[in-house]
């Protein structure tokens, strides 16, 4: 839309000789965040099933499950919380003019997204520590907004990120930014809806699989009580029902993309030219204008993205060389996703499959161990999701309005940063684990039989 | 007061009850490094623990809010505060990290030794985070901070007499907070040593602070004169003059063993000193740039101001909830014991899982249809409407009509 006046940043821009470094502290400060995040989106809301499960049966199993999922979740959050704030200090350190020049138009999803922070951490804290002094109705209903608060933190971000990939709620003059309208900007995006849910699908998946690994792992090594199983089957059975629709919802996704940002469609695919009745390429590698290796499916790329076999498909050769993304970065990333993803909806039906028809668990090894593994894939899934969509918009940090090079921070000291972050990074990476292994290990305070 | 010093002052406030709120954190993270070994050492460090727990990520937040209304309300400034202070807030948000995960690794420690190893990292951590973030503050407040993309110089916007100043504050302030506020909790709890521990801790810190505060007077005269000018006159000045009464009304509370009033009065007398920042340098917010012109356009300030007060009429009763229940002592065990079984009620079980289950499956197919197959926004909404169905009806079947099984 806005192409023809060249912005005037509120800043002047600055070359930064570290940009490409700078473009990576960000991405691990995501790469560490957003797995994380899952767990404050979706954890709440099992947590609180189980404990809704011991109201209604009395069974001191839920109640005992119910218990030990909270204190992960605070330990979690905790972490959360932590990196969350990282972000928000990188807008500045490392986007500076970004902020300064469109702060008016996205900040105010972060300034209400503040808010929803209040309260999950609020009611987190209740919640978990008002076990016994709270009667069984007000602690069950003080964990409600913590469910809540998850998902609209999610949606305030997801908008701010909606409005990078297809900016509007503001028009530039003489390259300024003015007629600024922060609710349209935010809301009335229709960018939104599909990262909005497919990312809140992608946290149930990766949560549920996640804790149903490690139950299953506690299984592959010989513990397999009534605990265990309860405990595998709950989160499982959410994942297993969210993974075949993500495939749905990325399928949506995919076709806004096509109609939004077709350049990134172009990386997806490595469509060199554009092209009428194109194909689709599963694997191979781009090189040379086009994939070599890959296994070519005729028109049927012009059909998922348009639904019309012959429909036109615009190819990267729209912009010019400077103005492309890396195509193998963001091709290889969406590879990943898509056929993890097909791998978790195939693992959910047979698992749905047994479990509707036999009305039990599956009994084979191998599907624990494939649930062993599905958890840490969902993240990779997560996280190259989230490449296609970052790395696929770049050289833009704003879509056609403003790139990447000029929002950077002129300050020195970029490697220094990153080096630093990334060492504190493993350690906490070191010290969650090792936190979660203890909690793993704490003896079950269980009186009944399993 | 204008529009445009509306988000201002909501930064403000939010920086008042950051430095009141996670400064008594971050103190308490200080104190149990000068805990000492033993069993008395470890008691210290356990209560400084205990009586953070609950509030401590509701405390964080509020620098979340600080950060968030000036990027939005003052996008230049924010823009040119962080390129140049790049240095002391990335070392502010490593000593979060770490304060913050010493807090999540306490739940899984074992042993005293594993304990003290945390508490020291958390310690390092709450002395360098506040002092970090108060030198931050001393370069806006100093001036060094000019308008433009890391315009300012990288080390002595922050490693100045005045950043020092306040970052020492910062520290010293933390320091008397905690010990105020783990008083009263040991008051609470009724542990006589904690508290005559804590009163003393209190009395010295807020010695401390007292004598910086009133130092730095000489230190601002030298290095930031057009703050010192502005401090000595008018309602700057007045505020300062509230600042040194409600510091002396603590003391004097803590010293009579009223630890709860002294709160409020610390409370005050840091916000006082915030306010007394503020009408010194209005209407500048950095060199040559004022609140006015760095303001962003109306409609968004509208819009900052309608969701900050529509969150906080959210948010204040909220708070309210939860320092209403750790006050009274509620929220001071650790989950863990059982507690007495609540009446089993029968809800979803009368539904049959069968129902529940053909009922997902047929919103599995209307999803399909109206996401996968029409293009209509309105049918892709109804469509999203669908598969989040199956997904919840489909885990009701299973899981509410048919988990007793397993
Ligand atoms: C568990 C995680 C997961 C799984 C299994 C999938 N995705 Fe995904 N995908 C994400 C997690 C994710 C995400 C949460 O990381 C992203 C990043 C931004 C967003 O909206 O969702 C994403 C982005 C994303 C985008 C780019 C959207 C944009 O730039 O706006 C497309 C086109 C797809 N996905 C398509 C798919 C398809 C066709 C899948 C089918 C198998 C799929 N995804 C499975
Ligand atoms: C508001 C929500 C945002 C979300 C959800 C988001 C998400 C992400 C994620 C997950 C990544 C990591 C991709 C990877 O692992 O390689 C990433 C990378 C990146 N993001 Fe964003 N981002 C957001 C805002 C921003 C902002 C404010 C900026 C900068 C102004 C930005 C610029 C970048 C850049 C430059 C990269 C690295 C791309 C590369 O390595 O080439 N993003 N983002
Ligand atoms: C530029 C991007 C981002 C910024 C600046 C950011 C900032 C933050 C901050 C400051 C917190 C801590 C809140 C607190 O103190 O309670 C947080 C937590 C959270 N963030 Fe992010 N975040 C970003 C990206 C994302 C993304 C991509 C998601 C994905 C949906 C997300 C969802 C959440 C959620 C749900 C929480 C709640 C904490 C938890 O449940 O662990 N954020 N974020």
């Amino acid at each position: 839309m806005l192409v023809a006046t060249p912005l005037a940043a509120a800043l002047a821009p600055v070359h930064q000789r570290y940009l490409l470094e700078a473009r990576q502290m960000q991405a691990l400060s995501f790469a560490v965040h957003i797995p994380l995040v899952c767990f404050g989106i979706a954890f709440p809301a099992l947590v609180l099933f189980v404990e809704w499960l011991h109201r209604r049966s009395g069974d001191e199993l839920y109640l005992v499950l119910a218990k030990r999922w909270s204190k992960v979740m605070l330990a979690l959050f905790a972490v959360g919380v932590i990196t969350g704030t990282i972000l928000s200090f990188e807008m500045g350190l490392l986007w500076p003019n970004f902020t300064a020049t469109f702060g008016s138009v996205f900040g105010l999803g972060f300034a209400i997204e503040g808010f929803s922070f209040f309260m999950e951490a609020i009611f987190i804290g209740i919640y978990v520590y008002g076990w016994e002094p709270l009667s069984p109705r007000l602690h069950f209903a003080s964990g409600i907004p913590v469910v809540i608060a998850g998902f609209t933190g999610s949606l305030m971000v997801i908008s701010v990120n909606a409005w990078m990939n297809h900016p509007s709620g503001f028009r530039l003059h003489g390259g300024k930014v003015v007629d600024v309208d922060p609710l349209a900007a935010l809301f009335g995006n229709s960018y939104l809806w599909h990262e909005l849910v497919h990312m809140y699908v992608a946290a149930y998946i990766v949560t549920g699989f996640l804790v149903a690994g490690v139950y299953a792992i506690e299984r592959l090594r010989g513990s397999w009580g009534r605990y265990q199983r309860t405990a595998l089957a709950i989160p499982l059975t959410v994942a297993a029902l969210a993974a075949p629709v993500q495939v749905l919802v990325g399928d949506w996704a995919a076709r806004d993309v096509a109609r939004s940002q077709p350049v990134k469609l172009a990386a997806i695919e490595g469509l060199a030219k554009t092209t009428r009745g194109a194909s689709e390429h599963v694997l191979g590698w781009y090189t040379g204008g086009q994939v070599r290796d890959g296994i070519a499916i005729p028109k049927l790329l012009s059909l998922l993205a348009f639904h019309n076999p012959n429909a036109t498909v615009k190819g990267l050769d729209t912009v010019s060389p400077a103005r492309r993304p890396p195509v193998n970065v963001v091709r290889v990333a969406f590879q990943l996703m898509v056929g993890i993803g097909t791998a978790l909806a195939l693992l959910g039906v047979a698992y749905l499959v047994v479990r509707t028809r036999r009305r039990r668990l599956p009994q084979s090894v191998w599907f624990y161990r494939a649930l062993a593994v599905a958890g840490p894939l969902s993240v990779v899934a997560l996280i190259s999701g989230w490449i296609v969509t970052e790395v696929g918009r770049q050289p833009w940090v704003v879509y056609r309005v403003m790139l990447t090079s000029h929002a950077v921070t002129g300050a020195g000291g970029i490697p220094v940063g990153h080096a630093t972050l990334a060492l504190v990074y493993a350690g906490l990476a070191a010290a969650v684990l090792w936190v979660l292994r203890r909690l793993a290990r704490a003896p079950l305070e269980l009186t009944v039989a399993s | 007061m204008h529009l445009y010093d509306v988000p201002l002052v909501f930064a403000l406030i939010g920086l008042v009850l950051y430095t009141v709120l996670a400064g008594a954190d971050f103190g308490a993270g200080a104190w149990q490094m000068l805990a000492g070994r033993g069993a008395a050492g470890e008691r210290t460090r356990d209560h400084a623990h205990r009586s953070m727990g609950p509030v401590w990520e509701a405390n964080h937040v509020w620098l979340i809010f600080v950060l968030t209304v000036m990027w939005t309300a003052y996008p230049t400034a924010f823009g040119s505060i962080a390129s140049t202070l790049s240095v002391p807030l990335l070392l502010a948000g490593i000593g979060i990290i770490v304060r913050g995960a010493a807090y999540a690794l306490r739940t899984g420690a074992e042993s005293p030794r594993e304990l003290r190893a945390i508490d020291r990292a958390s310690a390092v951590s709450s002395i360098v985070t506040p002092f970090a973030l108060g030198a931050a503050v001393g370069g806006i407040a100093s001036r060094r901070v000019p308008v433009g993309n890391a315009a300012g110089h990288l080390f002595s916007s922050w490693l100045n007499p005045t950043s020092a100043l306040i970052g020492g504050l910062a520290v010293a302030t933390s320091a008397y907070l905690a010990a105020v506020y783990l008083a009263a909790d040991a008051v609470r709890v009724g542990d006589r040593d904690l508290e005559r521990a804590f009163r003393a801790r209190a009395l010295l810190a807020g010695v401390l602070a007292g004598a910086i505060a009133l130092g730095g007077v000489a230190v601002l005269h030298s290095d930031a004169r057009p703050l010192y000018q502005g401090l000595v006159r008018g309602a700057a000045l007045g505020a300062l003059v509230a600042s040194v009464l409600a510091g002396a009304a603590t003391l004097a509370l803590v010293w009579w063993r009223r630890f709860e009033a002294a709160r409020y009065t610390a409370a005050l007398a840091v916000a006082a000193v915030v306010a007394g920042w503020g009408l010194a340098q209005h209407p500048l917010l950095l060199p040559g740039l004022t609140v006015a012109r760095a303001a962003a356009p109306h409609d968004t300030l509208v819009a900052v101001v309608v969701a900050v007060i529509a969150g906080g009429a959210l948010l204040f009763p909220s708070l309210g909830l939860l320092f209403g229940l750790l006050l009274r002592g509620h929220l001071d065990r650790e989950p863990g014991a059982a507690q007495p079984v609540a009446e089993g009620r029968a809800i979803l079980a009368a539904s049959a899982p069968g129902l529940l289950g053909r009922a997902a499956a047929a919103c599995l197919v209307a999803g399909i249809g109206f996401l996968t197959i029409a293009e209509q926004p309105w049918a892709h909404a109804l469509g999203v409407a669908a598969l989040l169905a199956f997904v919840v009806l489909g885990f009701f079947a299973l899981e509410s009509a048919d988990q007793a099984r397993l």
